[in-house]
């Protein structure tokens, strides 16, 4: 069960929002790059944000370029998942292939700041400030293997191929 | 039971009767990394222990975002990726050969083939039939030990094009105009798929910058039949024996069916922050604008540099305006230049870059300062994308782009061809 604080965003967050181009210089040095993760969308975020906090967004969230980077710094700055209302193709494959759950579900409900529980295995979100409770939409059982090994590079270290 | 396109080639490639919804494991015809995405995907290469390239021959390594360097740690990563091209024998597309979706288009790119790219624009190649798409580090790290990948086969959406552009109007303007449709999310986890008359008359830069922008509506792929526009492209390039005719089958399932009449677009901008928020250029002129930037692989082509040569020719830049010009590659910067493209636009005011990505992204060469107002050719407009979260970007056609350049405010360029 994680539990954290939900950081509540806008639609359309892109990855030029979670690591812009022109911090390119430091893609080589993930824990300088995770020192701005999210600034243009929020420039105080990387300072307030504690291990175990949600990212809340609204629609196509990562959505842009194939860096995956941009999950990589979410998940260095101790976000322990990304609940939103749909998601980007790239960045959702990222995500989970770097171990970083993404669940989609209607966040309108939640609020900056609530206090959230979810368990991963079912899906389950609970706002504990809110008192509501929401599920996730399932994802491909090929990307819940890869989660559940912790990534691509441990499953494919396990299994050595694609089981589909 | 009829296929797309997408349901063609990922059967094809999977060795299955693969339909939408399928999840397929996909042979690769061609992988990819540019240096942003590289240096990451070699150290997962490393953590994984597959010390393999499945098909050195066709696994590349591009230089392109930040070429020639403009950093310490920037140069580090070209070393790092051009030292592992050496040792495992990869091809290494160095500083100055242009960004990589042309250098595909240019060079590797196949009808039929699948192909995927550490970069989102990697659907740039679905305008030659291949069925290509981009991915991340991690994805393209197995992609290059394996020769293999994993993919959802996506429902299909058909982009039925009538007619033939009018003055003025150019693929662009098409492209904008759809994403402005069905939005900047309208498409995730689909295919695009491009057919009809329209489609048959556009040349291969025009359905380059088509398929180029599929991504921005959040699809898989922007795919466009192979047919004698594409043989002849292949052709020009050598690769004539690399032609085979693809077409989707009359009774494939689409999911949706979106029809443009090509003939009644008007030349159409993206304006800030988001490619989807389009109005038409006349209904917006007069916005001031400081720097325009015509390059990129959505519209760095020679046709590109051609229309917006024919427009400057005899004119110069409003003195408020820098004008920045960066061929998509080598090629096109060679060509461009024989064919007096490159002086007409130095003379009228422009600044030629190095074949590259660096201004679309804001790494360097063109970042903006606080305030300012780009319009651009490239595919995106996103808070902070040139350099700078304090300014703002519009995206138009190379037309629009040269016209705006002159008037030093946002022109519809029918005003002035």
């Amino acid at each position: 069960m994680l539990r954290g604080r939900a950081f509540k965003f806008g639609d359309n967050i892109s990855t030029d929002h979670i690591v812009p181009g022109k911090l390119l210089h430091l893609r080589s040095n993930l824990p300088e790059l995770a020192k701005h993760v999210l600034e243009d969308a929020d420039p105080t975020f990387a300072q307030r944000v504690r291990k175990g906090d949600f990212v809340v967004a609204g629609k196509n969230f990562g959505l842009g370029s194939s860096r995956e980077h941009a999950p990589l710094v979410i998940k260095m700055a101790g976000v322990s998942a990304v609940i939103v209302k749909s998601v980007a193709r790239i960045f959702y494959r990222n995500a989970i292939n770097i171990g970083l759950p993404v669940l989609l579900c209607d966040t309108d409900g939640i609020d900056d700041g609530d206090e959230i529980e979810v368990d991963l295995k079912v899906g389950r979100i609970k706002d504990l400030a809110n008192k509501i409770e929401l599920h996730s939409s399932k994802m491909p059982q090929i990307m819940l293997d890869i989660l559940h090994e912790g990534g691509l590079i441990p499953y494919m270290k396990k299994h050595r191929g694609f089981d589909i | 039971m009829g296929k797309t396109l997408a349901e063609k080639i990922l059967s094809a490639k999977s060795g299955t009767d693969a339909y939408a919804g399928d999840i397929v494991i996909a042979q690769l015809d061609l992988v990819f990394v540019q240096d942003s995405t590289g240096p990451l995907t070699l150290r997962q290469l490393n953590e994984s222990e597959l010390d393999i390239i499945h098909n050195p021959n066709r696994t590349i390594i591009f230089l392109d975002h930040s070429a020639p360097s403009p950093a310490r740690a920037l140069s580090n990563d070209h070393r790092f990726l051009r030292d592992f091209a050496a040792e495992k024998g990869v091809v290494l597309s160095d500083i100055g050969e242009g960004v990589c979706h042309q250098i595909v288009a240019e060079s590797f790119a196949n009808p039929g083939e699948v192909i995927v790219g550490a970069d989102s624009h990697t659907v740039t190649a679905g305008a030659l039939g291949a069925f290509a798409t981009g991915m991340g580090s991690t994805d393209i790290a197995v992609a290059f030990a394996f020769g293999k990948t994993w993919l959802r086969v996506p429902e299909t959406f058909r982009v039925v094009v009538h007619g033939r552009f009018s003055r003025g109007v150019y693929a662009k303007d098409l492209i904008l105009h759809l994403i402005g449709g069905i939005g900047a999310d309208g498409a995730t986890f689909k295919a695009l798929e491009f057919v009809g008359e329209g489609v048959r008359l556009m040349r291969m830069s025009e359905r380059l910058t088509v398929a180029n922008m599929a991504v921005e509506a959040g699809a898989d792929a922007g795919l466009f039949p192979s047919d004698s526009v594409t043989r002849s492209y292949l052709e020009s390039q050598g690769r004539g024996k690399s032609y085979i005719p693809l077409h989707a089958d009359s009774d494939a399932t689409y999911e949706r069916t979106i029809e443009i009449d090509a003939s009644r677009l008007e030349p159409t901008v993206s304006m800030p922050h988001a490619v989807d928020n389009i109005a038409l250029a006349r209904d917006i002129k007069g916005v001031p604008i400081d720097q325009v930037f015509i390059g990129t692989c959505t519209n760095g082509r020679l046709d590109d540099l051609r229309i917006a040569a024919g427009i400057m020719q005899g004119r110069s830049c409003h003195p408020r305006v820098r004008l920045i010009v960066a061929p998509a590659s080598r090629d096109v910067l060679l060509s461009a230049i024989a064919e007096g493209y490159v002086a007409t636009l130095i003379e009228a005011g422009a600044t030629i870059l190095p074949p590259g990505c660096g201004a679309c992204l804001g790494t360097h060469q063109g970042v903006l300062g606080d305030g300012e107002v780009c319009l651009s050719t490239a595919n995106r407009n996103f808070k902070g994308r040139m350099g700078n979260p304090s300014a703002f970007i519009y995206l138009g056609s190379p037309a629009t782009a040269a016209a705006t350049a002159i008037r030093g405010e946002i022109t519809d360029p029918r005003e002035i061809v």
